[in-house]
């Protein structure tokens, strides 16, 4: 029976982590955006920001003190209720997913074992998709509320690219479910945990779920770039052809709270591939007792850190992809790829346990 | 705990909602969501009984259910867009007649 | 754990009177789509994770996703009011309480308004989900798949301009 001093304790624990993980997010998506633009600059052979603090460090503080004193300027003939919904329900939906992400091992405080996590469900990475696909509607409302062309064609676009690709986002992790057996973040991340053989060349190489499912890390990555929205696949928002896609009418707060939902996407998405793929938080582990709690999270951080590079790099390198391109390749190459995944993982893991 | 009653009682209260809107409505769209929210209010009591008499089959006919309700939506709204298409307008009551 | 319940159940019940009465079919929708996830937070207070999940999924993720942009594709506005039999809807909501009231008055007897003690835990795992769906329902699913496989291509068929 759960006693009120436990209970009391558990309340605590959580709006702990919650204060501390959200302020870590905020952070990291603030510092996301300098890199964005310093790692976009250089690979155009131009400084991004530089002069706003050393190397343009401050820069994300600027820019968030522009969005907040900016004119925020609503449009005469926009639906105001759906309007102000939905870069609200993108923030809420983006921050949503982070709760059930698995940042560390456990360790033990005043007798009771903290888990670096908000919660583990042992459905953890259903929710993760059910808030995704709840994140569809932000785009579409914020499209049609804005009673405009390029905001309407930019949402409907991009409402109906994410939910394509979300198929194939959900396909492809499949495999590693059927390796793992469980739908729970935490014992994912934990059966990576062993060695590929203890002698030879292969014992350097720990058992992480992408050199079993290559095929379902690269179907899944793909299909998140598109689900973020991001380039190539960011037709619907895309200067040169939509103004800015279904964005174009916000300004100040909401705009920033679009912009905010999409670093906090890709945040969330490169947590999963790691997790998933890359053996979480799994690394050499050394050193007293708090060392060893700070290490994993410190692999954790230096793995998403290389995802998010990756799509920075990605952004800065690869040209758009038409629409009608972007949904022939969503449907008619990726599902039938993930598809092709899960029928020859089934037959080797049915063989395998046989 | 929750008492079955209760729950049951919830989901008769939202048939109840889903079975007057169907009566009242007159946009074909919202008609076909009050049907959406009266197949919903019948999962809640599958559920609920599935719970109450540890009994898992009843999670399962609520997994066909939702799968059947996905297939229906798509059919019915492909309808509406065909309605709309050839009447014009998306009202129950202009649809009266087999002719156009 | 119960005050969850009755939180969600009033969340329900007012989305549920914000689908019915309002007169905007987008805002049915949204309101559609907050008694969707309510009724998620219930069966995951009922023991039911999968299910509650896919629910989110499935239902409030795609499904609706369909109903809102099909509203946004027709521009469906306003409603005007009905030319139909003023007798059905005068008589009907009526009806409907009395029928609702017949209901609460066989759970009443048959399960009382305190209810039975809390029932042994279900074992509602997706694993234990996935077991009994691939023994028992093999043949449900197989035809639903079927059947998905139908309802898309009558769809597609339906709404083109011109077959």
């Amino acid at each position: 029976m759960a006693t009120s001093s436990s209970t009391g304790f558990f309340l605590l624990e959580t709006v702990i982590k919650v204060v501390v993980i959200l302020f870590v997010l905020l952070t990291s998506i603030a510092y996301l955006t300098w890199l964005e633009r310093k790692v976009i600059g250089h690979i155009q052979s131009r400084w991004g920001p530089y002069l706003v603090g050393p190397h343009g460090l401050l820069q994300p503080l600027a820019d968030g003190l522009k969005f907040m004193f900016k004119e925020d300027i609503v449009p005469a003939e926009v639906n105001r209720a759906v309007y102000w919904l939905a870069p609200f329900l993108a923030f809420v939906m983006a921050f949503l997913s982070i709760s059930v992400i698995p940042f560390g091992g456990s360790f033990m405080l005043a007798g009771h074992q903290i888990a670096l996590q908000i919660t583990d469900l042992n459905v953890g990475l259903l929710f993760v998709f059910a808030v995704t696909s709840l994140g569809v509607y932000s785009v579409a409302l914020a499209g049609w509320s804005s009673n405009s062309k390029y905001p309407l064609f930019g949402g409907l676009r991009s409402s109906a690219q994410m939910i394509s690709y979300e198929i194939s986002l959900s396909l492809g992790v499949i495999g590693v479910l059927m390796i793992a057996g469980t739908f729970s973040l935490r014992e994912i991340v934990e059966r990576q945990a062993t060695l590929w053989s203890h002698t030879g060349f292969l014992s350097l190489l720990p058992r992480w779920n992408v050199f079993l499912q290559p095929v379902g890390f690269l179907v899944y990555f793909t299909a998140a770039i598109a689900e973020t929205n991001r380039v190539p696949f960011d037709l619907p928002e895309g200067e040169t052809e939509l103004v800015a896609g279904f964005h174009t009418e916000y300004s100040s707060f909401k705009f920033a709270m679009f912009f905010m939902s999409e670093y906090a996407n890709m945040v969330t998405v490169s947590c999963i591939a790691t997790l998933l793929f890359f053996g979480g938080w799994l690394g050499p582990a050394f050193g007293p007792g708090w060392l060893r709690v700070i290490l994993p999270v410190f692999w954790f951080a230096l793995k998403v850190f290389c995802f998010l590079f990756f799509y920075i790099w990605v952004r800065g390198t690869l040209p758009r992809f038409r629409y009608d391109q972007l949904m022939a390749f969503g449907w008619k190459f990726l599902l039938p790829l993930a598809l092709l995944n899960i029928l020859v993982t089934s037959f080797v893991v049915a063989w395998l346990s046989a | 705990m929750i008492p079955l009653s209760h729950v049951l009682l919830l989901s008769m209260i939202l048939f109840t909602l889903g079975a007057a809107g169907f009566i009242i409505r007159r946009n074909v769209i919202t008609v076909f969501m009050c049907i959406e929210l009266m197949l919903n209010a019948v999962n809640l009591a599958f559920i609920a009984f599935a719970w109450h008499r540890v009994d898992l089959n009843g999670q399962l006919f609520v997994f066909f259910v939702i799968v059947v309700a996905a297939a229906e939506a798509a059919v019915g709204l492909a309808i509406i867009v065909a309605l709309y298409r050839n009447r014009g307008s998306l009202a129950i009551d202009d649809v009266d007649s087999m002719k156009l | 754990m119960g005050v969850l319940f009755y939180i969600a159940a009033v969340v329900a019940v007012i989305a549920a009177l914000n689908v019915v009465l309002r007169q905007t079919p987008v805002y049915s929708a949204l309101s559609l789509i907050v008694v969707l996830a309510s009724l998620a937070a219930i069966y995951l207070l009922l023991g039911a994770p999968l299910i509650a999940m896919i629910q989110v999924i499935v239902y409030a993720g795609a499904i609706m996703v369909l109903f809102v942009l099909v509203i946004m594709l027709l521009n469906a506005g306003r409603e005007t009011p009905s030319r139909g039999s003023r007798f059905a809807r005068w008589a009907g909501p009526p009806l409907l309480v009395v029928f609702f009231a017949e209901f609460a008055t066989l759970v009443w007897k048959q399960f009382g308004l305190a209810g039975p003690a809390a029932p042994a835990a279900l074992d509602a795992s997706p694993r234990a989900v996935g077991q009994l769906l691939f023994s028992s329902y093999v043949l449900p699913f197989e035809v639903t798949s079927i059947l998905i496989l139908v309802a898309v291509l009558g769809a597609v068929v339906l709404a083109k301009k011109q077959l």
